[in-house]
């Protein structure tokens, strides 16, 4: 149980896919105008990565090695058909919204990654905490950079009216660079965090030694 | 609409990196040196035409009168995946030159959002054949102009005193985002 918390937690900061592996970009920043883009995109890719996990994981030691690119690349392209026929079907407004980037979930590298890298080589339960941090992982930043998109350039929230009337929403933040320049300022942070959390670790272990000397 | 009026919107109005953002994975990795910034923008201008010339047949005169256009999304991505293999074993054997300028870049961009996002929207857009091809030239040139515009920034961000909170990635991404505030000065070039 600890150790699939431990791999749960991985992707939420220390691995996140977003602001420290740098992979799966191009959604992150292209949906995050709103939250509720966000939150749907987050939604989409999760599901896709859960189970392009699991069936690969229950499938490893099927899978001849030489071809497992093209049969990892079907099992997500199958994935992603579903997702995009069912949020045609039941959100159109948030899948017009979203466009090509819907499809493009079966080029994102997290779940290609992921894949290759993880559950190929794991059993169930493992892939499963996997997938759900790293999904986690891409879910939060997504919700917080369009959080902080939406409010500073729309002065809304998934819609709903936040800042007071007199607030002149900026532009900028709504804007593609305005994007760019927020997922900077977010890596900025997570680095920031990482390094902190790993000199309290530090600090905690010389400690428990110096207690033990 | 005319072909003119296509590429340029492609090119610089929507550049594909700085104004939508897709392909971000290689602009970000590919750019610490301006030769491999280039030879990743030749390869990926050469199959994303050459993989509208492939999938917008198929999907007009396969897909469509067979019913099967919610296979888009799997046929587009084997078909792209098989003809990268085939340009690498064809361009190894005939034109070795080409190869070694383009060649190791070949495999990594099969899963390549930039030409896979082009060929899902000619169909999107209903473009016809002669307009997706210009949208395709378009839309990778842009690519292939953000990287070396990337690639050159960097060689000075190297020699420049940066704040430290935006050592690293982060500054790349403060680069971007000015790239995209010039870009946007393109945005009345087509009416």
């Amino acid at each position: 149980m600890k150790k699939l918390y431990s791999i749960f937690k991985q992707g939420i900061i220390f691995e996140n896919p977003l602001l420290m592996l740098m992979i799966g970009l191009c959604s992150a920043i292209a949906v995050t105008s709103n939250v509720s883009n966000g939150i749907g995109m987050g939604l989409a890719m999760t599901f896709v990565l859960l189970f392009s996990e699991i069936i690969i994981s229950l499938f490893r030691k099927l899978i001849p090695s030489m071809i497992r690119i093209p049969i990892f690349i079907i099992v997500i392209a199958a994935f992603t058909t579903i997702v995009d026929l069912v949020m045609k079907a039941y959100f159109p407004d948030l899948s017009k919204s979203m466009g090509v980037f819907i499809p493009l979930i079966v080029v994102n590298c997290i779940i290609m990654g992921r894949v290759e890298a993880f559950a190929s080589k794991q059993n169930l339960p493992s892939v499963i905490a996997d997938a759900l941090g790293m999904g986690l992982g891409y879910t939060w930043v997504l919700i917080g950079l369009a959080a902080v998109r939406e409010l500073l350039g729309n002065g809304t929230l998934a819609g709903i009216q936040i800042m007071p009337a007199s607030y002149q929403p900026i532009l900028f933040f709504i804007l593609p660079p305005g994007g760019f320049f927020v997922f900077s300022l977010f890596i900025s942070f997570n680095l920031w965090l990482k390094k902190r959390m790993e000199v309290s670790a530090r600090n905690k272990e010389l400690a428990a030694k110096k207690e033990a000397a | 609409m005319d072909l003119g009026k296509i590429f340029l919107l492609a090119l610089l109005v929507n550049n594909i990196v700085v104004m939508r953002f897709i392909a971000l994975c290689s602009y970000i990795g590919m750019t610490s040196d301006l030769g491999q910034s280039l030879g990743m923008g030749y390869a990926v201008t050469f199959v994303t035409v050459l993989a509208t010339a492939a999938t917008w047949p198929i999907y007009h005169y396969v897909l469509v009168p067979l019913n099967l256009t919610f296979l888009q999304i799997l046929i587009f991505i084997l078909v792209i995946a098989s003809l990268v293999q085939l340009v690498e074993f064809y361009l190894k054997k005939n034109v070795p030159g080409l190869y070694t300028a383009m060649g190791i870049y070949l495999p990594l961009i099969t899963t390549n959002c930039a030409i896979l996002a082009v060929t899902f929207e000619n169909i999107s857009f209903k473009y016809n054949f002669i307009q997706s091809i210009a949208y395709s030239v378009g839309v990778s040139l842009g690519y292939l102009l953000a990287m070396v515009l990337l690639a050159g920034i960097r060689e000075r961000i190297k020699t420049s005193p940066v704040p430290k909170f935006l050592q690293g990635t982060p500054i790349l991404f403060m680069a971007t985002a000015l790239i995209g505030v010039a870009f946007m000065g393109f945005a009345g070039l087509v009416k």
